[in-house]
């Protein structure tokens, strides 16, 4: 028996969520774990796996209607239940003994008051202090988290953040009362990659200085690598793995935890095909498929040609005021060849999507040509460019938005071909659309379903095949895999290759994940402010980057345990 | 090209779609669904009313003027109904007292009444005629208004006349505000600012004004009400669809519409106005019971339908008089069956915005 009891264990937590029709849905299904103080846990899983929902029981912050925690289930925190807790107590607990930071940083901070405000009130609520020392230490605080000019932050609101700052300011609030616990839950996801790795650095340095316990909670196992002590690997609300760090990555016992490790592409490997969690947990053994060759051939024709693209955001202040234009886009040139990936790699602002969008004439360009096999895009006609129109396409990041709520699958499918004069009748887009449903992978009945009914990964098949179903020639995912799960991501990814291969199509694949656009690319064409600071073959680019931001985003990349970040204690 | 199998078309399975579930959401929401049903019921008997199945004969006079309801034959005010014989008495009374008085100096001779020859006249012909006395009710279940005719009937066509200008004048105004606020939000720029001036000195009047100074203009009748009303309240569907509309342009969904080539008004019109149409709904229920009540409000005035319809308003018109001589009966009638009907309105009204949110799901 360990002499010192854990900081926080949870014991058979079991919570069910009870829908409008009173049927429950078992989310966690008696989970036990322990968090030891001054460790760090991570808690693994993909969406719907629970481990919001277990965070959210060990803060008691799950709505009291319609969520039933089991009457057995308990979560000492200090050898309190916090389960039976009064509500006086845990006010106590909350933002003192135990702080939280969410995802989303914009939203968990008050809009209406300064960020000074803000920690003020946490250290006033929490510990017995005036309001001036209050200010001195969260002058002090904001300072520990690394933002320059702390004082002139005091008096910032949230909106003049950027994202980064918004979550260091978040961090500075959970640890300004010295809690024992923080819980961390997806602190970074919301972050472009440069700033994630910042703020894990910062989590990984303050845990140690402080000796706090910290939950981490992420959907990315590379990350956690980098950070956790323990990782607790959840699917469908049961803890399949619970294991220190270094097992987890060196000898996964549970083929779950083997799955989520080898779904997700690598920077150092490009196989044909990307391995799937199925392939995992049939009885049959996973052989590594050969690997694949990319970049563009001496024989290659081109299909898309982009000089000196332009795109400026103009916005007016007031009747009188002047025009304030923004340039987003600035002089990007590069060519696509048929058959081709081309992968943008930038993040959030640099005008990578807005590139997407005006090729496509989604958003007008200001100077520059598109020239689709020698014709440009830009000087067209409204009339003459339907027809191009249909043959470049889009795939846009979100399947939850992207797809009209009001249609169905068979209506979402037909329109594009009844505005097009594909297919002769009704009857026959019907059954056109049935066969492109069934080869991007889902049933022919699902016709008659509507996007609500499907998960995120089908409803991207279902944009996909919305797309497919005008013969396009060049489709642009616009971070079409992003919001995706990494094990619904390697599906969505691999039904894109094989489309490829099997229909000649020419990719523009925009996205921030490095290593997703390293697996699908030929060619990579790397995005700063709007300028195109590198473009070559993938492999050149990955092997020996020229551009110092290139390499800043390449070393940004979690790469899991071997990579450890943090200074472990011997 | 994708492989052309024979098997054929998805047979169309009841699967949910938004609007599905909203219903079904709908059907279990006890006090939403009560109040459908009561819409329901009214909505049937006005129809009913305004195809002459029941109460087409409200004009006739069949019960004695202020005819009390049954159940308080005996408890209303007693009503006197004078005839002739009586006036001539009172008559009498009056002018032999005036002669007492003023010993016959005001008395006029039957040869200097200028008004004697036409009177006899009259008298001879009155006797050509047969005059038969109608068998008149001493109570109806509603009672009767001052001229003897049915409560309940002049109710029943009341709520058709009501209900008609309150669904037609909400169409109407529902369509003007989502065009224009359509078209506003969708396009922006110029266009907006120009539909923007004019709702700004549209909604600077205020509304009742407006009211009445349309219905002064273009007097009376359904069709004045209906239209008058329309053009005095599509201002609040305008800027909610304008602000919906303007939201919703910048969707994925419209722009991957725009992707295959949709153009303008299918993308308005097929693609966002389905997604807002549970607003307009919930428009629609609200905007009726206000115009319900407006329509009182103008016919009480004497704006608003003709003399030869009866409304609710035109009903209530006639209760000050009849209050003063303590005949409470129309008055009450008309007030429980417009309350009833304006309450299950605006409760349906909340129901249908819980139950065809698509957020709340």
């Amino acid at each position: 028996m360990n002499p010192t009891p854990p900081l926080l264990s949870v014991r058979k937590l079991r919570v069910s969520f009870r829908d409008e029709h009173g049927h429950g849905a078992e989310a966690v299904k008696g989970i036990s774990f322990d968090i030891p103080a001054g460790k760090t846990v991570a808690l693994v899983g993909e969406s719907g796996s629970g481990k919001s929902v277990t965070a959210m029981a060990i803060t008691r912050l799950l709505p009291e209607h319609g969520c039933h925690i089991a009457a057995d289930s308990e979560i000492l925190f200090d050898g309190r239940n916090l389960l039976t807790a009064s509500r006086r107590e845990l006010r106590r607990l909350r933002g003192g003994d135990i702080a939280m930071v969410f995802q989303e940083p914009m939203s968990s901070l008050n809009p209406v008051y300064s960020v000074g405000e803000q920690i003020i009130e946490t250290l006033m609520l929490h510990t017995r202090v005036g309001r001036k020392a209050a200010y001195q230490r969260a002058v002090a605080l904001l300072k520990e988290v690394g933002l320059p000019t702390p004082d002139r932050k005091m008096s910032s609101y949230p909106h003049q953040l950027s994202g980064g700052q918004q979550q260091r300011v978040m961090i500075a609030m959970a640890i300004a009362c010295e809690p024992k616990l923080l819980i961390a839950d997806e602190p970074t996801t919301a972050l472009d990659v440069t700033i994630q790795q910042q703020i894990l650095q910062l989590l990984a340095g303050l845990q140690k200085k402080h000796g706090m316990a910290v939950l981490f909670i992420s959907h990315d196992l590379e990350l956690v690598g980098q950070f956790a002590d323990e990782v607790v690997v959840m699917h469908h609300g049961s803890i399949h793995e619970h294991a220190p760090v270094q097992q987890i990555f060196e000898a996964p016992q549970d083929p779950y935890t083997k799955a989520l490790l080898r779904c997700r592409p690598h920077l150092a490997q490009r196989p044909a095909r990307l391995p799937v969690i199925k392939d995992f947990l049939g009885d049959s053994c996973y052989f590594e498929p050969p690997q694949r060759q990319r970049g563009y051939q001496a024989d290659d024709r081109v299909i898309l040609e982009v000089q000196g693209l332009c795109v400026d955001y103009h916005s007016r202040h007031g009747w009188f005021g002047g025009r304030h234009s923004q340039r987003a886009v600035d002089e990007v040139s590069f060519t696509l060849m048929r058959g081709r990936t081309l992968g943008i790699v930038g993040e959030s602002g640099c005008g990578k999507s807005t590139l997407g969008l005006a090729l496509m004439r989604l958003q007008q360009a200001s100077v520059g040509r598109v020239l689709f096999e020698g014709e440009d895009m830009l000087a067209l006609t409204p009339r003459q460019l339907r027809d191009y129109k249909r043959r470049i396409q889009i795939v846009f990041q979100n399947p939850y938005a992207s797809l009209n709520p009001r249609f169905s699958v068979a209506q979402i499918l037909t329109e594009p071909m009844l505005l097009h004069g594909i297919g002769c009748d009704a009857e026959e887009r019907l059954q056109l659309a049935g066969d492109w449903l069934e080869h991007v992978g889902l049933p022919r009945k699902a016709l008659a379903k509507y996007p609500h009914e499907f998960s995120g990964g089908q409803r991207q098949r279902i944009a996909i095949a919305r797309c497919l179903t005008m013969h396009p020639e060049i489709l642009i995912c616009d971070e079409s895999v992003s919001a995706l799960d990494v094990s619904v991501q390697a599906q969505v990814l691999n039904l894109l290759q094989a489309l490829q291969d099997e229909l000649g199509l020419s990719y523009l694949f925009i996205s921030h994940d490095l290593a997703v656009v390293k697996h699908l690319s030929d060619q990579v064409l790397v995005m700063q402010h709007g300028r195109c600071v590198e473009l070559a073959d993938a492999d050149t680019l990955y092997a020996a980057p020229q551009h110092p931001y290139t390499r800043q985003l390449l070393d940004a990349i979690p790469q899991g345990w071997p990579h450890c970040i943090k200074p472990r204690v011997a | 090209m994708p492989h052309t199998s024979t098997t054929p078309p998805a047979a169309q399975h009841h699967h949910n779609s938004l609007t599905r579930i909203g219903w079904r959401r709908l059907r279990r929401d006890r006090i939403g669904f009560s109040a459908l049903c009561i819409v329901g019921a009214y909505l049937l008997l006005a129809l009913a009313a305004w195809s002459g199945l029941v109460a087409s004969h409200w004009q006739d006079e069949v019960a004695h003027p202020y005819a009390p309801p049954t159940l308080f034959a005996g408890a209303a005010p007693h009503h006197v109904e004078l005839n002739a014989a009586d006036i001539d008495a009172a008559d009498r009374r009056a002018t032999s007292a005036a002669a007492l008085d003023s010993s016959g100096a005001t008395g006029l001779s039957a040869s200097e009444d200028p008004l004697a020859a036409d009177l006899a006249a009259a008298q001879q012909q009155s006797a050509q005629y047969r005059s038969t006395e109608q068998a008149r009710a001493d109570s109806l279940p509603l009672g009767a208004d001052q001229r003897g005719r049915d409560v309940l009937q002049k109710l029943l066509q009341g709520s058709a006349t009501s209900l008609q200008v309150g669904i037609a004048g909400a169409l109407l105004a529902l369509t003007i505000g989502t065009v224009l606020g359509a078209l506003s939000g969708y396009f922006g720029g110029l266009l907006d600012d120009l539909l923007m001036w004019g709702y700004s000195v549209f909604t600077s009047v205020p509304d009742m004004l407006l009211l009445l100074a349309f219905a002064a203009v273009s007097g009376r009748g359904i069709g004045t009400v209906v239209l008058v009303m329309a053009f005095t309240s599509w201002t609040g569907t305008f800027r909610l669809m304008r602000a919906e509309f303007l939201k919703h342009k910048g969707r994925e969904y419209v722009r991957a519409a725009d992707a295959i080539g949709a153009g303008h008004g299918r993308r308005m019109f097929h693609h966002i106005l389905p997604n807002v149409s549970h607003l307009l709904l919930v428009q629609f229920s609200m905007l009726t019971v206000a115009l319900i009540k407006y329509e009182a409000i103008l016919s009480f005035l004497g704006f608003g339908v003709g003399v030869t319809q009866v409304s609710w308003g035109a009903m209530l018109a006639e209760a000050p008089a009849e209050l003063l001589q303590g005949y409470w009966w129309q008055m009450l009638a008309v007030t429980l069956c417009m309350s009833l009907l304006v309450t299950a309105f605006s409760l349906l009204s909340d129901s249908l915005r819980d139950a065809l949110d698509p957020k709340v799901k």
